[in-house]
């Protein structure tokens, strides 16, 4: 049952539960028009300690086609939050007016706390650097609905491998799922952290770690890009050797697959150029209207209205 | 080695990894006891080469929990009559709430008033502890 359940870390949903909120996602993009009522007369509330405007309108667009209203703050300044109160107490003022409630907040485990003090579903949007599991699920249903599976791939993931939280959560995530195997692309210095290799390691996940894209790309189901950043390098002659390395363009889209997908969980600087966004295999832009239907499957789910 | 005498009745906390005895004892509040007490140090043992053992004339409460975070190896005798009536074998608790302060400066515990910071078991081999909220790892042994 998801029904009155938060939503705080990627691995809280059993891949059972993943399955029904994907699949009532589908029926959600088959016919919109049929859940354009499912939420009337229920509140969202966006509590948002720091801006993140994409992640907010998505929410609030889930929100709104669901045909329910929305209430909430886009940063702390305007609150009674900017006067010190706790999060204990926003929370349980917050569940008298909302059905639902989503959080983000610069400190990792403020969305926990809230949902420790209320029995309203509290979604997580965020934490710092630490998690945001509605990013996870966007891209399974993203993945899912281009792919038509989630389990027997080969997943790549590019750039910035230690510090990219989004990158940490697929992996586990993934990883759930039978015969799917990991190509991790990053410099040294940027590699996965000890922890996800030892949780790869112990469950048996078939994984590889490489430095440059062009040797593996032909290989791959699905790229993940992220971000590398200069100042992450340790010295300049590494970031010289391997930057370009690091940067999709029509070149290395030549060798990949035909049937291959690539993901970036935006926004994006230079890392994946401009000219490949043309290319049908580019997804990361529709990735975001996945986003959205799969905010709405979990917030139809949490609240229990999706039959 | 030295010789203390059997107690009658009391408590024997042995094989304290050597070292530990006095942070132990400390804890106990046991410096202002005011029935016999003693604190045994580096006593010469099979199984850890040195240890240290405490022994207190007497009846007192203690926490296990933080006993056993200070050091899950050790063991508590309760003695009646001259005889060991009870062994109780200590391990890391699964929860701890309250001991472990998190200092990751990220974490919600660093601005929320009146927050009690809970730790998972996570390793039981390693002695690692989780912040509930924000995974920041501890071992037990920087408690
Ligand atoms: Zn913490």
């Amino acid at each position: 049952m998801l029904k009155g359940r938060h939503l705080i870390d990627p691995m809280d949903f059993s891949v059972e539960e993943l399955t029904q909120i994907f699949d009532f996602a589908d029926k959600i993009i088959s016919n919109p028009q049929k859940y354009s009522d499912l939420c009337k007369g229920k509140i969202l509330a966006t509590l948002f300690y720091e801006p993140s405007t994409r992640t907010r309108f998505s929410f609030e667009a889930a929100m709104l086609r669901l045909g329910g209203q929305v209430i909430g703050f886009s940063e702390p300044n305007s609150s009674s939050v900017a006067k010190g109160e706790s999060i204990a107490d926003t929370i349980r003022t917050i569940a008298c007016y909302a059905d639902i409630t989503v959080i983000r907040h610069p400190k990792e485990g403020a969305p926990k706390l809230a949902s420790m003090y209320t029995d309203m579903p509290v979604i997580n949007a965020g934490d710092g650097g630490h998690q945001h599991p509605t990013q996870t699920l966007t891209d399974l249903l993203t993945i899912r609905s281009k792919l038509g599976k989630l389990k027997g791939l080969t997943i790549g993931l590019c750039g910035d491998l230690k510090f990219g939280r989004t990158v940490h959560s697929l992996i586990k995530a993934m990883s759930r799922y039978e015969n799917n195997q990991f190509v991790l692309i990053s410099p040294k210095e940027l590699q996965i952290p000890d922890y996800l290799r030892k949780y790869l390691v112990e469950n048996k996940i078939d994984f590889k770690e490489v430095e440059r894209l062009e040797e593996v790309i032909d290989k791959l189901d699905i790229l993940y890009m992220t971000r590398v950043q200069r100042e992450r390098f340790f010295n300049e002659e590494d970031y010289i050797r391997l930057k370009d390395s690091y940067i999709l363009d029509i070149e290395k889209m030549k060798q990949a697959k035909e049937k291959m997908i690539v993901l970036h969980p935006l926004p994006r600087v230079n890392e994946i150029s401009i000219e490949v966004d043309k290319d049908p295999r580019a997804y990361y832009f529709e990735q975001a209207k996945f986003g959205m239907y799969v905010r709405m499957a979990l917030i139809a789910k949490l609240l229990g209205v999706d039959e | 080695m030295v010789t203390v005498n059997a107690i009658k009745k009391g408590i024997v906390i042995d094989h304290i990894k050597a070292g530990y005895g006095i942070k132990i004892f400390k804890y106990l509040g046991l410096e202002n006891a005011d029935f016999t007490v003693a604190l045994i140090m580096n006593a010469p043992s099979n199984k850890l080469g040195k240890k240290d053992i405490i022994k207190i004339e007497n009846a007192i409460d203690m926490d296990y929990i933080v006993l056993g975070l200070i050091d899950p190896n050790l063991t508590i005798n309760i003695i009646e009559e001259e005889v060991i009536k009870e062994k109780i074998k200590l391990k890391l608790p699964e929860r701890v709430e309250d001991i472990i302060k998190c200092k990751n400066p990220r974490c919600v515990t660093s601005i929320e008033r009146d927050i009690i910071h809970v730790f998972y078991l996570v390793d039981e081999y390693s002695g690692e502890y989780k912040c509930q909220f924000c995974d920041e790892i501890y071992f037990h042994s920087e408690v």
